[in-house]
């Protein structure tokens, strides 16, 4: 009975926990390890922006000692896992006294939002080209052109946000420039902020999909030739199967299987994966912020979203571990 | 010779299968490649014939012509399939499709990954069923796969597993019932039981010959184990490069074998009592994709003569239910003039 068995279970979720601790392990040595430390960093923006801060030596003192930064290494390790791991990761330096958790917060519904639109899309659509590409009886015209729609999975994400942005917004004025939503809206449940957001949303999923489905296809045809030219193709072959039947419950079932585990990696991109299309539409997620922290070298937020990333990879890998066994019976009696 | 007695001749029965002229080649870039270069036979209603030749002799490809599952780069390149007055290598792919499973089935080398890994056992069976006959109840379906199962020893367990679940003897048997689900008029076995370990093999192949006496269904196997065709098989057809060289009764191709390649074949058999040299390395094979004119044999065979050479022999009915195709022997099953079958050890 596709065997989730609580052994198994177990096992993947011990691997999640030592997974998750580390990469706090190598946040924490990364931040120390860096030349410089944030709170000269953020004095130095102080005073740049307000001319002269009296002093100095004293407010940093106070704020290392407010950071802790004056306990041994040790300790100062332990306090971070449990700062990680309640999300507390400190006030923010550039949207100072804002906390980081809450930039977070507010910008990952907009990430996650676009990806959980994005991926579902790129998956389906590449792996239904896939497929049709390397099926025995797509009709010819079909076959051909699939191909041309994959010139563009060479593309940057980010060139083809711009050539879209540049054709279909400044050109033809079919959709906004930038923006989640018209100016102005407040976010609400009403058809006039939905349609809005679905018409800023188009752009931005558009030049992600396009970029990005070819690879699914690419991996989806391969995974079809090899199912092909299995003995149970052929015994369905022979029993007299409808061949869409065959094709779907035979062929795409045991082909997609790889993909799906592409598809846990693929996950991370969920938050990760769009910082660049996000920048240049002025999303409002978490790529957004990371690139703008990256920028202005704030500490606490890039710790932050680094952890909230990996956290996103880690848990994404663990429920696809999960769900795995449910598609392929096979997986969960390896290693009992 | 000896008169025929004539009951032997009233087990001639109905032909359920008439195989004629079939070709099946392989596409290559330099030049098709052979593997079934026109064979001709019957099969009888009720009969079991094996069908041996060495690796790459074409009986899978042939078998495979016959189920018309040949994947490309290999193609049927003539010939005709006559199914119980159904006409099958030119019917289009819907009726086919109708002919399959339902009157000619195949038992795969089911220890190999012939079911699905992603779908329950049962329903690998109850599927074929269903396309056949329509949806239909459930608990119906499932009496009927278990009654299968009985037939062909599986515990009522195996019904709900997945083929990762089960034993290699257990798959084979999975792969008889499903190939029996629907009570097929012809079965062919494609090395059903080479996978197995002898003792299951010998346990998988009685089993797969009760179920076929039971049901009553030909069966054409396909092998080279010479030792377990003796105990399965009616008639033995023997391949060799692509040809029928020789098809006869079992027991008379055991006892007297007329084809050089089959004399050759059946010396090599070894015994517990003695050890014997393989004969068939002697000489050397042609290239499948531009075979010698003449004889298929010419190459390897120890009597090779000058008409050979030149002449393909045709597979003629020497004697009573033995076709031989060779330039040694007579219209009446004498040896010509001058040939001389020394025992070649």
């Amino acid at each position: 009975m596709g065997g989730l068995t609580l052994n198994y279970i177990i096992r993947r979720v011990v691997i999640f926990l030592l997974t998750v601790w580390v990469s706090i392990t190598i946040i924490f040595l990364v931040a120390r390890l860096a030349p410089g430390d944030p709170i000269s960093a953020m004095v130095a923006q102080a005073s740049a922006s307000m001319g002269v801060v009296e002093n100095q030596d004293a407010i940093i003192e106070g704020w290392k000692e407010y950071f802790g930064l004056n306990d041994p290494i040790p300790v100062q390790y332990v306090k971070f896992l449990g700062n990680l791991l309640t999300f507390n990761f400190g006030p923010s330096l550039i949207a100072f006294p804002a906390q980081v958790n809450e930039l977070i917060a507010r910008a990952l519904p907009w990430s996650i939002g676009l990806g959980l639109v994005t991926l579902p899309l790129i998956f389906f659509i590449g792996n239904l080209f896939g497929a049709l590409l390397a099926w025995r009886r797509t009709p010819g015209p079909l076959k051909a052109f699939i191909p041309m729609t994959m010139i563009f999975t060479s593309l940057p994400s980010v060139l083809a946000g711009l050539v879209f942005i540049f054709v279909f917004a400044f050109r033809m004025k079919l959709f906004p420039i930038s923006g989640p939503f018209g100016r102005g809206m407040q976010p609400s449940f009403t058809i006039e902020f939905i349609s809005s957001l679905i018409h800023h949303g188009i752009l931005p999923v558009a030049s992600l999909v396009i970029v990005s489905f070819g690879f699914w296809t690419l991996g989806m045809r391969g995974m079809m030739v090899t199912t092909e030219g299995e003995d149970y193709m052929t015994l369905a072959d022979a029993k007299g199967l409808p061949p869409f039947y065959v094709l779907y419950r035979y062929q795409v079932r045991n082909a997609i299987l790889p993909q799906v585990t592409a598809l846990a990696i693929a996950l991370r991109t969920l938050v990760a994966g769009q910082i660049l299309v996000e920048a240049i539409f002025s999303y409002r997620g978490i790529g957004t912020l990371i690139y703008t922290s990256i920028r202005n070298q704030d500490y606490n937020t890039i710790q932050g979203t680094s952890f909230v990333v990996i956290l996103f990879t880690a848990v994404s890998v663990l429920v696809i571990d999960l769900i795995y066994p449910l598609i392929d019976p096979r997986i969960s009696l390896e290693g009992n | 010779m000896a008169e025929i007695p004539a009951e032997q001749v009233q087990r001639r029965r109905r032909k359920v299968l008439e195989v004629r002229n079939l070709r099946v080649h392989y596409e290559t870039p330099t030049g098709d490649v052979i593997a079934v270069a026109g064979i001709d036979f019957d099969l009888y209603d009720g009969e079991t014939l094996g069908l041996v030749g060495e690796s790459g002799s074409g009986k899978s490809t042939a078998a495979y012509g016959i189920l018309k599952l040949v994947q490309p780069p290999g193609r049927i390149v003539e010939g005709d399939v006559t199914l119980d007055g159904d006409e099958l290598v030119h019917m289009n792919d819907s009726s086919f499709r109708q002919i399959r499973w339902t009157k000619l089935a195949l038992i795969p080398q089911g220890a190999m990954n012939s079911l699905n890994p992603t779908m329950r056992v049962h329903r690998q069976i109850t599927d074929a069923i269903e396309a056949h006959e329509g949806k239909q109840d459930k608990e119906a379906l499932r009496e009927r796969v278990l009654e299968l199962f009985r037939m062909v020893g599986l515990p009522q367990r195996v019904y709900n597993m997945f083929p990762h679940e089960l034993s290699g003897g257990m798959k084979q048997r999975v792969c008889i019932a499903m190939g029996i689900a629907l009570h097929p008029t012809v079965v062919i076995a494609d090395e059903s039981t080479s996978a197995l370990d002898v003792v299951v093999q010998r346990v998988v192949a009685q089993t797969m010959l009760r179920v076929k006496q039971a049901l009553g269904v030909s069966m054409i196997m396909i092998g080279h184990d010479m030792g377990l065709m003796a105990q399965m098989v009616d008639r033995i057809a023997v391949m060799y490069a692509g040809k029928l060289v020789e098809v006869a009764p079992v027991e008379t191709i055991f006892d007297e074998p007329m084809h050089p390649y089959s004399q050759v074949l059946i010396e090599s058999i070894p015994s517990l009592k003695e050890r014997k040299p393989l004969k068939i390395t002697e000489g050397i094979t042609h290239d499948p994709r531009n075979p010698p004119p003449g004889c298929i044999f010419q190459l390897r065979c120890p009597h090779v003569m000058e008409r050979c050479r030149s002449e393909a022999p045709p597979l003629r009915e020497l004697l009573m239910r033995h076709e031989v195709a060779c330039h040694l022997y007579n219209d009446d099953g004498s040896l010509i003039e001058g040939a001389k079958l020394e025992a070649a050890s």
